[in-house]
């Protein structure tokens, strides 16, 4: 699994980081980020939840 | 318009339903209207009468919802003419340019991006101290004072108040003045007092921003002067509407969830018994409040193309609302979802909207709402309504729902 996040589209709503803060997290400037070394989900369930709870769908997988 | 509602067949000689009329006032504070039952049972999508006559499709599926808010073919623009105008008081201000909230991509984005900095996760969890100390403070008046106490003014108005005036860098002196005047643009008689609430408050943070330049301050209002209007990448008038949208949404939405949170707490003893013991379901506790109360009941947008959803065609020109009360107690989203239960996971609700429009202050009303709601009850444990929960008045439905009141004692 891989997790990309577009940037131009995320509107830093953080709904990523409180799903999942293990995953994800925001920059300085309050937009999204993976964690670094967590770019393949980590095995977190909560990664596809994360996912879904993006309100502007910024966050796609890559399944292996 | 009287015509059946588009895109559905009725069966012949079976005359369409009537239009429900949309808004209508909640019977319980902390319930959908009772007379939007009909809307929940022909769902997902149905249409309502507004107060001019006009048919507007209401949303009240979950699913459908999350896929309508996230349709480009929707838009926020409300100076386009066909956007519908929810309420008679609204039509002097129906096509003012709204920066942020009426307005759609790319404008809205450019807009967007200018403030997501300062309503980043990090950026509140720093004020978190800030806020704890605000709440500390009232309490200690409160208590100092009574009991009782009238929650509202001494409470839960404040806190997002004093919150937004220390983010946006607004004197909090000047307190009376913009409450009022928020309260008369969103929630006056007429046309004509919500027009000239909406032109006082401008006017204000315009001449707030000219002082300003002359003497800068540290708030988020004194960084969009030096680096937006002084390099001309924001014009002035904008800035002033920009500053008047966050100033109203900083506010007068949080102090609702507040004290219909805390009204709602007192009516469900078992629940809040739950919270003393167990501080760390405060999230979720907040979470699902956001989800049971749903607030904001009504988003409205405008279609610019026709889209088909759920068997039902909403044409290029119909206008749209969301009804987040409804659609945030879809059963097929939430089982039972007419408790309150922190067991629950109440994520993917819609209380904040969902889209782009998604609300920018959203976090920093979380981080409010779980340092008001924890430290009122942790201060005053036997916190009780001082007089019956019916004699308390509460919003009408075509407004932000809350109390106008909260008598309590201890």
């Amino acid at each position: 699994m891989r997790i990309i996040i577009d940037e131009d589209m995320c509107i830093g709503s953080g709904q990523c980081v409180l799903t999942a803060p293990g995953v994800f997290t925001q920059d300085d400037d309050g937009f999204s980020q993976v964690l670094p070394g967590r770019e393949d989900g980590a095995g977190d369930p909560l990664v596809r939840e994360a996912v879904r709870a993006c309100p502007v769908q910024a966050i796609t997988i890559e399944d292996d | 318009m009287t015509e059946a509602p588009t895109g559905t067949t009725p069966a012949r000689g079976t005359p369409p339903p009537a239009a429900i009329a949309f808004f209508q006032d909640r019977t319980c504070p902390y319930h959908p209207p009772t007379n939007y039952q009909p809307l929940r049972d022909r769902g997902p999508l149905a249409h309502v009468a507004f107060y001019d006559g006009r048919r507007v499709w209401a949303v009240t599926g979950h699913a459908e919802a999350r896929a309508l808010l996230t349709d480009p073919r929707l838009s926020s623009d409300r100076q386009n003419p066909a956007f519908p105008v929810p309420l008679e008081r609204f039509e002097a201000i129906a096509e003012t340019k709204a920066p942020l909230i009426g307005v759609d991509d790319p404008e809205h984005n450019i807009q967007r991006r200018m403030l997501i900095p300062a309503f980043g996760v990090k950026k509140i969890a720093a004020m978190r101290p800030e806020i704890q100390r605000i709440v500390d403070g009232l309490l200690d008046r409160m208590l100092a004072q009574g009991p009782p106490a009238e929650l509202v003014s001494a409470f839960a108005l404040p806190v997002p108040s004093m919150v937004i005036c220390s983010l946006l860098g607004v004197p909090y002196a000047d307190h009376e003045f913009f409450e009022e005047q928020s309260r008369r643009l969103l929630s006056g008689r007429t046309s004509e007092e919500s027009e000239e609430a909406g032109d006082a408050l401008e006017e204000y943070l315009a001449a707030l921003i000219t002082r300003k330049e002359q003497e800068p301050g540290d708030g988020l209002l004194d960084e969009l002067i030096a680096d937006r209007l002084r390099t001309g990448s924001l014009e002035r008038g904008e800035l002033a509407r920009m500053a008047m949208i966050l100033l109203v949404a900083g506010h007068e939405t949080t102090a609702n969830m507040i004290s219909l949170g805390t009204f709602t707490l007192l009516e469900h003893p078992e629940q809040l018994d739950r919270l003393r013991t167990r501080d760390d379901l405060i999230p979720d506790a907040v979470e699902e409040l956001l989800r049971f109360l749903s607030i904001a009941d009504g988003l409205l947008r405008v279609a610019t193309e026709d889209i088909e959803i759920a068997g039902h065609t909403i044409r290029a020109d119909d206008g749209v609302v969301f009804a987040t009360s409804l659609i945030n107690r879809d059963g097929a989203a939430y089982p039972a979802p007419d408790e309150l239960d922190w067991s629950r996971s109440a994520r993917h609700h819609v209380a904040f909207g969902f889209g782009i429009h998604q609300c920018l202050g959203q976090n920093l009303a979380r981080a409010e709402m779980e340092i008001a709601l924890r430290s009122l009850f942790a201060r005053i444990p036997d916190l009780r309504l001082a007089v019956p929960a019916a004699a308390i008045p509460f919003k009408p439905g075509d407004t932000l729902q809350g109390m106008i009141e909260l008598p309590v004692a201890w």
